[in-house]
């Protein structure tokens, strides 16, 4: 029953109407979801028009700004991860486990096999990106197999994976007698070249960029993806058509790892260059990404923009915490209500179907008597 | 180091009330037929509402009375659009788990006045059965006398829907209306209603998971305390059905292992072991169970 559901959620169903229409539920959950949280804030004593005007200086002012795009890159990233697998129906909510051993993969790498100039930077993201491939696609048979939800198993994996990361940080791969949570310097071959004067922003951001883009042609203009879609509306209808589901199933879960993995690796060689133990898990991207994903309601071309969205929220939301002394977690609570009201406008949709279906049918009955 | 000292016996049931509790509440809504994955948020919501109100009253019978109506209160999101208006259940549960991860944080600094871990002499935790006089007794002294009066009621809870369920009108009719809701309906039942009820009461058993957790457990709050159990319970819920002894088995196989972890922790192993054991373990319980739902040809979702 719930996979029908999340298969029309996946397919994202306004496709009949305008460009206009079609952005309509994510402009109302947002604009519904900053109601809700205007009123949080007016009932716990805090001044929005203080608030609001510190969030936006957060995220764009002169300085900040190369922060957000700094932000915007993982984000990005851990968007695809849940995406991915969506498309066919499935939740990965193990984005931080997959992100985690993927960053450690990178570093153990970096710092243990002396690497060439350019492959010193490639190698460690490739296998960055098959860890998290690897972690995630444990999921799939999980499910076609044992019948286990990958929301459930890919969360339960995640918990261990975060704290196997640890583990390697903190003993085999730690600086040596600072007693830091932290690797050593990793050499500066296996920096990112960095895009511009802060280094914040690095090749990472090009690279994503045209991930995204590839991901968005194979969705729309491949057999596979059609095969995907086909998937995520009706998974037994597309057996029957011949997609083999299975087979998908893990392809689909291991391709969102693997670029939850290339993430963990992006920020181990951004700056400051060393996996710190929490670094890569802390700034919540993962569920930051997803709330995003769900915001554009199936859509892959609208994904950037809504991660944009949400990563303005998120760094603006330290920001407002800085200027204007309103805890940042509010942000967690503007994504959070977000999610919540894409799935309750994605029902009005379905009631107004329902209640014009209901009309056709009255319709001929009437005809007929 | 012994498994079957009382002590340990002791850490066990701390361990699993929590768990119990929030499973009771997936459970009784996986037999009237909704899919209840917001038990993390709600028992997260249920601890912080618990010590807000302990904080504010200076009673902790009053932080349990309010934690359970508040998060019953929070569990009406869920009731109304995952039942009324038929929304995903699954995105609403996503959404509502993020949300009492925001709320909480953000509320404690308002309430509290504290980020991070709340903890004050001034707050109130549950009594000790041993401060109600039981310390004397044998067996029972040492496993429950450090236990609040909410691990025996956990359990009592477990006993007492299982009777409910196969042996009243009222909970014939609960199950009837997860196995077949048409059929029910043509009856005359009111499906909705029943519904409603069942996610409600989900909302009270884990505010009262989250109280037990928050004043039970320890005396205090901290961001995101509930820590993975609420998934957990809902992986109970999958491992036991709709049968409540089977649930709380699995609840206990968790409880077990992280008091199992707790000890190796102690014993010198690495605290990441121990945080990873009861996760790796229900996991493998999991699996397990599914390999032999496919000997069975049942798998787990229809369950």
């Amino acid at each position: 029953m719930s996979a029908v559901r999340l298969g029309s959620l996946a397919r994202g169903r306004a496709a009949a109407l305008g460009p206009l229409g079609r952005s309509a539920p994510a402009v109302l959950a947002v604009a519904g979801a900053l109601v809700v949280t205007t009123l949080v804030m007016l009932v716990v004593g805090v001044d929005p028009s203080d608030a609001y005007p510190a969030l936006i200086r957060g995220a764009v002012a002169d300085g900040n700004l190369e922060y957000t795009i700094g932000a915007f890159v993982p984000t990005l990233g851990m968007a695809l991860a849940f995406a991915i697998p969506l498309r066919t129906g499935e939740f990965n909510l193990g984005g931080d486990g997959q992100m985690a051993l993927g960053g450690v993969a990178a570093a153990a790498l970096a710092l243990r096999v002396p690497l060439p100039p350019g492959v010193a930077v490639a190698l460690p993201l490739v296998v960055a990106a098959l860890t998290g491939a690897v972690v995630a696609g444990i999921s799939a048979p999980l499910h076609t197999r044992f019948g286990i939800p990958a929301i459930v198993t890919t969360l339960l994996v995640s918990t261990p994976a975060v704290a196997l990361s640890s583990y390697l940080v903190r003993f085999p791969l730690a600086e040596p007698r600072t007693g830091i949570a932290e690797t050593p310097l990793l050499p500066d071959a296996a920096h990112l070249p960095a895009i511009g004067a802060s280094g914040y922003v690095t090749i990472g951001l090009p690279l994503i960029l045209l991930l995204t883009a590839g991901w968005i042609y194979v969705d729309r203009r491949t057999v596979a993806g059609y095969e995907i879609r086909a998937t995520g509306a009706n998974r037994e209808f597309a057996r029957y058509g011949g997609v083999r589901v299975d087979r998908l199933a893990v392809v689909t879960m291991a391709g969102g790892g693997a670029f939850a993995g290339l993430v963990g690796g992006l920020i181990v060689l951004g700056p400051p260059f060393r996996f710190v133990d929490g670094a890569l898990t802390a700034p919540g991207y993962t569920f930051t990404a997803i709330a995003a994903v769900l915001l554009a309601t199936g859509r892959p071309i609208a994904v950037p923009f809504t991660v944009a969205l949400m990563t303005i929220l998120q760094v603006g939301g330290e920001g407002m915490e800085r200027d204007a002394g309103v805890p940042s977690q509010l942000t967690q609570v503007i994504q959070g209500l977000v999610i919540v009201i894409v799935a309750a406008l994605a029902t009005t949709r379905v009631l107004r179907e329902r209640r014009a279906r209901r009309a056709q049918e009255i319709d001929v009955g009437e005809a007929n008597a | 180091m012994n498994i079957l000292e009382l002590t340990f016996v002791a850490s066990v049931l701390t361990a699993t009330t929590p768990v119990v509790l929030a499973a009771l509440g997936g459970l009784l809504c996986s037999v009237s037929g909704v899919f209840n994955m917001a038990l993390e948020g709600q028992m997260l919501w249920g601890a912080f509402t618990a010590v807000s109100f302990s904080h504010l009253t200076g009673s902790a019978w009053w932080g349990v009375a309010g934690g359970v109506a508040a998060t019953a209160l929070y569990s009406a999101v869920l009731s109304v659009l995952a039942v009324t208006f038929r929304a995903d259940p699954v995105v609403i549960a996503v959404g509502m788990n993020l949300l009492a991860l925001g709320l909480t944080a953000f509320l404690m600094r308002q309430i509290l006045g504290v980020g991070g871990t709340y903890t004050s002499p001034d707050l109130h935790g549950l009594p000790t059965l041993a401060g109600m006089g039981l310390d004397h007794v044998p067996v029972i002294g040492p496993v429950l006398g450090s236990q609040s009066p909410l691990v025996p009621a956990a359990f009592v809870l477990v006993a007492a829907t299982a009777w409910w369920l196969r042996r009243t009108r009222s909970g014939l009719r609960l199950r009837g209306i997860g196995q077949h809701p048409e059929a029910a309906e043509s009856l005359g039942l009111k499906v909705g209603a029943y519904r409603h009820g069942a996610v409600l009461a989900a909302g009270a058993l884990c505010g009262l998971a989250g109280a037990q957790l928050a004043l039970g457990n320890v005396t205090l709050f901290s961001e995101g305390m509930s820590a993975g159990r609420g998934w957990v319970a809902v992986v109970a819920v999958m491992l036991g059905g709709v049968r409540p002894l089977r649930v709380l088995s699995a609840c206990l196989l968790f409880g077990v292992a992280e008091a199992l972890g707790f000890r190796l922790q102690g014993a010198g192993l690495p605290q990441q072991l121990a945080d990873a054991a009861p996760y790796v373990i229900t996991l493998l319980a999991l699996i397990l169970a599914g390999a032999a739902g496919r000997r069975r040809r049942t798998p787990l979702e229809t369950a």
